[in-house]
């Protein structure tokens, strides 16, 4: 087994992981990134429409504004300290993005320009939309991860790409690194670190039709449930209204932003029955429903499940600078002129907004309330601090990523220098060797694919944007067989040296899990609320409800606690649209 | 594989192809039945840029390439030009490395204004079709001076370059200029055009190879 040492291990190269190396390497510290992929291969990538600052570039805008809207987007769910603070560094956040280098689109007079997005207003939710959505393009995921890895590679960052994290080595005393296992060459490694970040990113993949890369197996929050440690509110997924059917691939937001209507089968803007107000630019979690509605009220298209996104009425010139990528993907996959010919959508498995639970400074709570886990870190969409409770607002999770990752960085920079490396616990090593070894002598008796393919059909039908109980029951047993089935599964006779199987087995044993605590968080609440609706529970109860879920995994069975939700500013109000 | 296997040899399978997939899918599905099988995947739609295959002698992403539009007699090889780790799966360290030699991060010296960088939508015009470029390795794998010499800095490495040294805010425009003249690349371009025709992005890293050149020629 090789060693390897360095003052911060950064697990996940997304724009979370990579801002927070380049803040604690320009300090001059010791920074490793452990990436699966390579970092521009990091699902932030993929992220289009833009990333939400109230910099006022094209109207007045305010801090302020931003966080109500955020809140209410939330579903008042959202832990409003934290709230307030993410909105207020999301401005200065921005500008540091720009210094670094972001090729942000760009305002007439050379400002940064800003597009509309659902949820976003003036006057703390009483006046006009207010275009706070910082672009580059429909490629501001590519446009700032891009900028994030020169930059750390100007700093002189550690990369080990191709490095499947799979345990976290935590003792008493706090996290002493990772195990990590090597992709290309098939060996194990194990990295030490004073200080470890968890920026795995999400868990969208646990459903069959899904904006997320590939990659997006929930695999820090496996390891996390894995390690004793609790997850937060992982009931709130939400399903992004629109990813081109039938693949789910993402359309982004801003093209709803910049203009495009929704219709059905009858050619009519169905949103103004669900949204009369605020119609397509509505939160996600009211226009995916209104969506998944319409399908089952038979008004889709040809009696498919999806309806049409329409921007014909849009300039060519429009689309071609604003939404060229949505224009290409609608053409190489869909074959659609979106210019001439609507586009097929239906909602897609899009993001968690629950997670490892962590404070302001990204410290991850090993009660889920107060008590920290001694140098183990966690920021971005892995991590629950809780920005958006539940629902987030378009726009914000890749700046939540930057704001976090920021502190993360800062936060294990100063602490750093004053502490010591911790022992590697052996113990631990061994068994996870083991667990690895296992899988790769066994012979297959199940096969893999038909096991995760049956999990994430099971968690859309069963635990998706329409939910109830004998429904969660019925995905709760389909795990207890999957899990079982799962023990059949053999790696035997396929080489070490990339070993995709050996990497989706480990993944598949983190998403067996990670669903089953979402399928237990999802029974217990007994309301609706943002992204998390019970056809049986319909209405949202603040009297009984109103607060976070932690969900603990001990010797395989689950235990649930709750915890208040901060509220600083603004009261729970009927959530109108 | 290498090192294991004494040469490399093809692997035939059969299968059944449903209308909307792309080669991706195909991989995918052959990999359900044989876990063996090995390649690159990420994001499935093109944005990632970890899939790059040659298909039927073409460098092209498998995500993209729809299985519909070529005969069905489909030849998949790992990118050219690049040490095969197994089966699908290529070595891009040149790649990483040529694009790390370029500075691939902006560069200032003068300290930012407490707000944004201006930059006038015409400037930021410049830096079109060539931010874009998402590392895929499918022009420098299609690249014969690459294949010849593999110190040769090629294409993504080279449109990268461009695209910082066409950003306005970059105040290291000199330094630049300097480490391209040193590195063999801008020079050694023989203009064949293969990367143009392989990029799946559409961008045309000759077009920044010819932009650099002049750049430094005549600026």
């Amino acid at each position: 087994m090789i060693k390897h040492r360095h003052q911060i291990i950064i697990v996940g190269a997304g724009i979370a992981g990579l801002v927070a190396a380049l803040e604690a390497a320009q300090t001059g510290n010791d920074v490793a990134v452990v990436s699966k992929v390579f970092p521009t291969h990091s699902h932030s990538v993929a992220a289009q429409g833009g990333t939400a600052a109230a910099l006022g570039n094209m109207e007045p805008d305010s801090w302020e504004w931003h966080f109500y809207d955020t809140v209410k987007g939330s579903h008042f769910l959202g832990d409003q300290d934290a709230q307030a603070l993410f909105c207020k560094e999301a401005i200065e956040t921005a500008y540091f993005l720009e210094h670094i280098g972001v090729p942000f689109s760009r305002t007439e007079d050379g400002r940064i320009l800003q597009r509309h997005f659902g949820g976003h207003y003036s006057e703390s939710g009483k006046g006009a939309p207010v275009r706070r959505t910082c672009l580059a393009a429909d490629r501001i995921g590519q446009a700032i991860l891009y900028t994030l890895f020169g930059q750390c590679l100007r700093f002189k960052v550690k990369f080990y790409s191709e490095f499947l994290v799979t345990h976290i080595l935590l003792q008493d005393e706090g996290c002493s690194g990772v195990m990590a296992w090597d992709i290309v060459h098939g060996e194990m490694h194990t990295f030490q670190g004073k200080l470890t970040l968890l920026a795995t990113g999400g868990c969208s993949r646990l459903f069959n039709i899904s904006t997320n890369s590939a990659i997006n197996t929930g695999d820090g929050m496996g390891m996390t449930l894995a390690a004793g440690l609790p997850l937060e509110d992982m009931e709130f997924i939400q399903f992004h209204p629109t990813g081109l059917y039938p693949w789910g691939f993402l359309i982004s937001e801003g093209v709803r932003g910049e203009g495009g209507y929704l219709l059905n089968q009858n050619a009519e803007r169905f949103m103004k029955v669900y949204a009369p107000d605020k119609l397509e630019l509505a939160p996600r979690d009211i226009v995916s429903r209104a969506i998944q509605r319409e399908i089952e009220a038979g008004q889709s298209i040809e009696g498919k499940p999806y309806v049409y996104l329409d921007i014909t009425h849009l300039p060519e010139q429009l689309i071609k600078e604003k939404l060229p990528q949505i224009r290409e993907m609608a053409l190489k996959f869909a074959g659609i002129d979106p210019k001439k010919q609507p586009i097929p959508v239906a909602p897609a498995a899009h993001y968690s907004m629950g997670g490892i639970p962590i404070n302001i400074d990204c410290e991850v709570l090993a009660d889920g309330k107060k008590v920290i886990v001694p140098r183990l870190f966690a920021a971005g969409e892995c991590a629950c601090v809780s920005i958006h409770g539940a629902n987030r607002l378009g726009s914000n999770s890749t700046m939540e990523c930057a704001v976090f990752g920021r502190r993360a960085g800062r936060r294990m920079a100063k602490i750093a220098k004053r502490l010591n490396f911790l022992p590697l616990p052996e113990g631990q090593i061994k068994e996870g060797l083991g667990e690895i070894n296992a899988l790769l002598n066994r012979s297959p008796k199940t096969s893999l694919a038909e096991v995760r393919e049956a999990l994430r059909e099971g968690m859309t039908k069963n635990c998706g944007i329409l939910r109830e109980e004998s429904c969660l029951r019925a995905q709760l047993e389909l795990i207890h067989n999957l899990k079982t089935a799962y023990q059949g599964i053999g790696l035997k006779g396929i080489p070490n040296e990339y070993n995709l199987a050996l990497q989706e087995a480990v993944e598949l044993k983190h998403m067996l899990n990670l669903s089953k605590a979402i399928v237990q968080c999802a029974l217990a609440r007994k309301e609706s609320r943002g992204a998390h609706y019970r056809t049986d529970f319909p209405t949202t109860d603040e009297k009984d409800w109103l607060r976070h879920t932690l969900v603990f995994m001990k010797e395989g069975e689950y235990e649930l606690d709750y915890k208040p939700v901060v509220i600083t500013k603004f009261e729970p109000e009927e959530r109108r649209f | 594989m290498p090192g294991r296997d004494k040469r490399p040899y093809w692997q035939k399978y059969v299968l059944k192809c449903e209308a909307t997939w792309v080669i991706l899918d195909a991989l995918e599905a052959i990999h359900k039945q044989d876990l063996s099988l090995t390649y690159r995947r990420t994001c499935g739609h093109g944005i990632c840029g970890s899939c790059a295959v040659n298909i039927n002698g073409r460098n092209q992403l498998a995500c993209e390439k729809r299985v519909a539009d070529l005969p069905h007699r489909i030849k998949i090889k790992p990118l050219p030009g690049f040490s095969i780790i197994r089966d699908l799966v290529v070595d891009l360290t040149p790649v990483y490395e040529h694009v790390e030699a370029i500075k691939p991060y902006l560069i200032t010296t003068t300290k930012p204004p407490e707000r944004e960088r201006l930059q006038l939508p015409s400037e930021r015009k410049k830096l079109d079709g060539l931010y874009e470029c998402i590392f895929c390795g499918a022009c420098t794998g299609a690249c014969p001076t690459f294949w010849a010499n593999q110190g040769f800095l090629g294409p993504t490495a080279l449109i990268q370059a461009c695209r910082l040294l066409m950003d306005s805010r970059d105040e290291a425009k000199e330094e630049r200029k300097e480490t391209l003249k040193t590195q063999p690349g801008l020079w050694q371009c023989r203009s064949i055009f293969n990367c143009v025709e392989a990029c799946p992005k559409g961008l045309n890293p000759l077009k920044a190879i010819v932009a650099l050149r002049k750049a430094i020629l005549v600026d």
